[in-house]
């Protein structure tokens, strides 16, 4: 197949698309050639901008922002098995991680054991940790201060009983619950929309939700119980004003949930969390940070009448684009990185991950990794950007950008409330096809190269990259299966029986799961039991063919 | 004269009726393709036709078509009849493929031996019934199969077709959705035996049905003494004990079965059935023929032209290739 | 249009993986490209995969496998392929499959592996090329 080693004249492929097809980001918007005075005549500074730390917060959320307290510099530590991990998360430490994230093999994803037969060849997959029981959380977590560092579980259909172990070993050590921070992604809605790790149906799944939800308001008040994820959105395909619409989306509807469920908006509010992706294009993604954080603020305080300022704050996690990456001449990707992370600081993120040069065809290797980590901390000590707060306020571009961000987001927001609400449009399909034509149209576009992606589609060398994965260890898997039976051999079998019946039993109740669930772990009942008593109780979620 | 079978075929017919599923898969393949096989394949497998119980199922995209086929394959199962399903997803105008999905919904039964269930694209045929159609039913028949439902896409008014193959229909609405007005429109609710109301859990169901029971006793002229029955059920449902009316609509057509057997009209459909098919038959046999004999002499071209230019109309031109080609013994 | 032979392509994620954007994009590609693609869609065994492509009576199989267990699920389709005797069905894949095991897969007789970044293009004519034969006949 040919490819052309240049991209094509721009003045020619412009006049050729037509400005407005030629010039236009990711979400669609048309860019003009010049933005000026008049693009942001209708900005009101204290409506539409505020100071940092003041409402709406589209500055940012803290007044002195990086000034004082630089983002938290979170980087993924996961292998497969959990003293394995344990090491690499002390190794991130080690090299200046204030926060990590955890994610999981894709049998604890799917709510399996490591001895159910749907794991087999699975065990330990995608660079994540088998969790099966406590004792994998105990050592996991081995050695780490829990009151020092952040932890971010990359957990969601799940995350219910990760929580509970995470609180059993914290109880354990005589770590106060209310001392620990982190994140658990918990995030179900994006999951029927995108990554599909579901199991049980929308509704069933929000009680779930707003079980974890509630318990971390009552104990754990540092602890951000759901991270309510666009990345996953943009990685299946949806653009950057998609993402954002359909996570604020998700987002008001988890509020409107817990608030059905009783509780107060102020008492939890303040712990949801947010994760974007920071794709290429650096202004597309510093206004939809900014916008985010608008029209959270306005929502909030206007439909949700929340009254405590940190109920109104979009706190946000970012991570640069794994879809950016290309494997073709790899080392592209580290200015990539470093211009998506730029491009996060710019936009004033929370906590930030930046991913490793190799990551689009293998596990980071330690080389890879540490120049992912030296990323933030040369943007942070060199580039001079976190000197003053929201350093491109008022730009005409951007705050015009930011403006057209909102506006579109509303639209969205109109078309899902004529659909009856999220939930709702997720059974509708509404956001799988959506994302589903957007994939569509942006591979469309890379192999006509309406959208040039250097090594991949313009300036192609030859080249043999081979991807190098990590060996899912069969031996790990083995050992794993003989770990697991060894603990449902020595522990309490009445002891198990007893909270599988509790579980079953509170599960057709209101009540809140949460406090059953840390007596199973820690009675040594596995993931996958738990799971199952669940998946009987709810149901199983299948979803129509949407393309 | 009988032509000369080519031995595969007959062979794979042989296999066909012990039950083999790539036998019938692959005799699919070549009816649904037309190839010249195709009249020997079915004259050898007509005779082993027309016991099976055919059930159409039609109705607009969304309504649950797919799910409801599921459970009722899996009810008549329980039964322990064989089941066949042939699902039907319209073909793109453009490039002439497919995304055939449907199966998604069918997955509970693809380790079942007792179940067979095949994907066809519509190939250009609007409601998705062609021909084809028809023969794959046979060729499921043939396998032994003693029940078969048969999906449409529910394109409108050529949802009528189906009354042509199967002997009960479904007609699958859902509340609030407006196909019910629009199925009105289309005449289509007079076809249905069974109009089923899914998604009867949804706000309004209580209103649609109201609507649909009064809309049928009115508009009703029945050339039949079948008053169509209105069965509403909840076909998605993440738990078993959660679905609704699955039950009571294997139970009404059971009773269209038993009532289409008691009176005389089984037969006239059938009669009807089979002239609607011998019509479809002769006209593409006939189209095939012309068109054959007008390949490679450039007339086809020529006669097109013409008429593009007024210089000819549609009608003479026929009247003239029928004379020349097929009056004239030629 | 109905006379002409359609290539039929099974597109299957099998295993617990559910990043479906790939096989998604590739299916509708395949479809613009005027094949019958049936999308069985997600979490399905090689036995569900295999039946169901004996059944549609395909050309051939794509499985999308991104969680790294190629090493069982390739193996688990081919054997079963094999005893039915479906061996004449193309097996294709894509998704994250290093270089270094297409040759284990070779042997076992599955097709070309297809790595990210693969222009779709490719796919359409690896799959026409394959059954240009058939569809002449």
């Amino acid at each position: 197949m040919k490819k052309l080693k240049n991209p094509p004249d721009r003045k020619t492929a412009a006049a050729q698309a037509g400005d407005c097809n030629f010039f236009r980001n990711l979400s669609g918007f048309c860019i003009k050639p010049v933005y000026s005075i008049e693009d942001i005549a209708q900005l009101d500074e204290k409506t539409d901008l505020g100071r940092p730390g003041d409402y709406p917060y589209t500055r940012g959320v803290h007044e002195t922002m990086y000034r004082e307290k630089l983002w938290t510099i979170r980087q993924l530590g996961s292998l497969d098995s959990p003293s394995r991990a344990n090491e690499r998360i002390q190794h991130l430490i080690g090299l200046g991680a204030t926060g990590v994230s955890i994610c999981f093999d894709m049998p604890t994803i799917m709510g399996r054991d490591s001895d159910d037969p749907l794991a087999e060849g699975e065990v330990g997959s995608c660079g994540g940790v088998a969790v099966d029981c406590l004792d994998d959380m105990r050592h996991l977590l081995d050695g780490i201060d829990l009151e020092a560092i952040s932890i971010n579980f990359v957990s969601n259909s799940q995350s219910a009983v990760i929580l509970a172990m995470f609180v059993a070993v914290a109880q354990e050590r005589g770590v106060p619950l209310s001392a620990l921070s982190g994140t658990m992604q918990n995030d179900i809605l994006k999951e029927y929309q995108a990554q599909k790790s579901y199991y049980f149906p929308p509704r069933e799944s929000m009680r779930l939700t707003v079980d974890t939800i509630q318990y971390c308001s009552q104990h754990l008040p540092r602890f951000n119980p759901i991270s309510i994820s666009g990345y996953h959105l943009a990685s299946a395909g949806a653009t950057p004003v998609e993402e954002l619409a359909f996570t604020l989306a998700n987002g008001f509807t988890y509020v409107a949930e817990a608030i059905k469920a009783g509780l107060d908006v102020d008492d939890f509010a303040p712990r949801l969390s947010f994760f974007f992706k920071a794709h290429n294009d650096i202004f597309e993604n510093i206004a939809k940070l900014r916008a985010a954080r608008r029209i959270w603020a306005k929502t909030m305080r206007q439909t949700f009448r929340a009254k405590d300022p940190r109920s109104l704050r979009c706190r946000i996690h970012t991570q640069t684009s794994g879809s950016s990456l290309t494997a073709q001449q790899a080392e592209n990707n580290i200015i990539r990185v470093a211009l998506q992370s730029l491009s996060a600081v710019l936009g004033g993120t929370q906590s930030l991950h930046t991913n490793a040069y190799d990551e689009s065809y293998s596990i980071p290797t330690p080389r890879s990794e540490k120049i992912a980590l030296r990323t933030q901390q040369i943007i942070a000590h060199e580039s001079g950007v976190i000197n003053t707060v929201d350093p491109l306020a008022g730009s005409y571009y951007l705050e015009a950008m930011t403006d057209e961000m909102e506006k579109k987001c509303h639209g969205y927001f109109r078309e899902i409330e004529k659909l009856g609400g999220v939930i709702s449009a997720i059974e509708k399909g509404y956001f799988q096809h959506i994302i589903a034509d957007s994939a569509f149209r942006y591979q469309r576009e890379i192999e006509t190269k309406a959208r040039i992606v250097v090594g991949l589609n313009a300036y192609v060398e030859q080249e043999d990259t081979e991807m190098e994965m990590r060996e899912i260890d069969a031996e790990f898997e083995k050992e794993k299966i003989a770990n697991l039976r060894a603990l449902k051999q020595n522990r309490d079998p009445h002891r198990v029986q007893a909270c599988l019946a509790d579980i079953r039993r509170i599960a057709q109740t209101t009540q809140n799961l949460m406090p059953i669930l840390v007596n199973a772990v820690e009675a040594n009942t596995t993931l996958g039991e738990i799971i199952g008593v669940l998946r009987e109780v709810f149901g199983e979620f299948r979803e129509a063919s949407v393309y | 004269m009988v032509p000369k079978k080519k031995p595969d075929i007959q062979q794979m017919v042989q296999k066909l009726l012990t039950g083999d599923r790539r036998s019938a898969a692959r005799l699919i393949t070549l009816v649904e393709n037309e190839v010249d096989e195709h009249h020997d394949i079915m004259r050898l497998v007509y005779p082993h036709t027309g016991h099976a119980l055919i059930i159409g199922i039609t109705g607009a995209g969304g309504a649950g078509k797919s799910s409801l086929t599921d459970h009722l394959i899996g009810k008549f199962r329980e039964k322990d009849k064989k089941v066949g399903a042939v699902v039907v997803d319209p073909s793109s105008p453009f490039s002439g493929g497919a995304f055939l999905g449907d199966r998604i919904r069918l997955q509970n039964h693809s380790q079942d031996e007792g179940v067979y269930i095949r994907s066809l694209a519509s190939r250009g045929n609007l409601g998705g019934l062609s021909r084809a159609t028809y023969d794959v039913i046979r060729i499921l028949e043939a396998m032994g199969m003693e029940v078969i439902f048969v999906e449409t896409l529910g394109a409108g008014q050529d949802e009528i077709d189906i009354v042509q193959i199967a002997s009960t229909c479904l007609l699958v609405l859902t509340p609030g959705m407006g196909d019910d007005i629009q199925a009105m429109k289309a005449g289509i609710m007079e076809i249905a035996d069974i109009i089923v109301l899914n998604k009867a859990d949804l706000d309004g169901a209580t209103t649609c049905l109201r609507h649909l029971e009064a809309v049928l006793s009115v508009a009703q002229e029945s050339q039949t003494s079948w008053k169509p029955r209105i069965v509403p059920t909840v076909s998605v449902a993440s738990k078993a004990e959660n679905l609704r009316g699955i039950d009571e609509l294997v139970q009404t057509i059971g009773e269209h079965q038993n009532y289409l057997r008691s009176s005389r009209e089984i037969d006239q459909a059938k009669f009807v059935r089979i002239e609607h098919e011998l019509g479809l038959i002769f006209k593409d046999e006939l189209q095939k023929i012309i068109f054959k004999g007008l390949r490679g002499t450039g007339k086809k071209k020529k006669y097109i032209r013409s008429i593009m230019d007024r210089k000819n109309d549609p009608y003479s031109v026929v009247d003239e290739v029928l004379n020349t080609y097929l009056f004239s013994g030629k | 249009m109905s006379r002409s032979r359609k290539i039929r392509i099974l597109i299957a994620k099998p295993g617990l993986d559910g990043h479906d954007r790939g096989a998604k994009v590739v299916a509708r590609a395949l479809r613009d490209a005027g094949m019958e693609v049936i999308y069985a869609g997600l979490h399905l065994t090689p036995l569900q995969i295999v039946n169901t492509a004996i059944d549609e009576d395909v050309d051939a199989i794509g499985l999308s496998i991104l969680s790294g267990a190629h090493k069982t699920i390739f193996p688990k389709v081919m054997k079963l392929l094999k005893e039915q005797n479906a061996s004449d069905i193309l097996v294709f894949g894509g998704g994250t499959i290093p270089k270094k095991d297409w040759p284990a897969l070779k042997h076992i007789g599955v097709g070309r592996i297809f790595t990210p970044g693969s222009h779709t293009q490719e796919i359409i004519d690896y799959l026409s090329i394959a059954f240009e034969a058939e569809r002449a006949k």
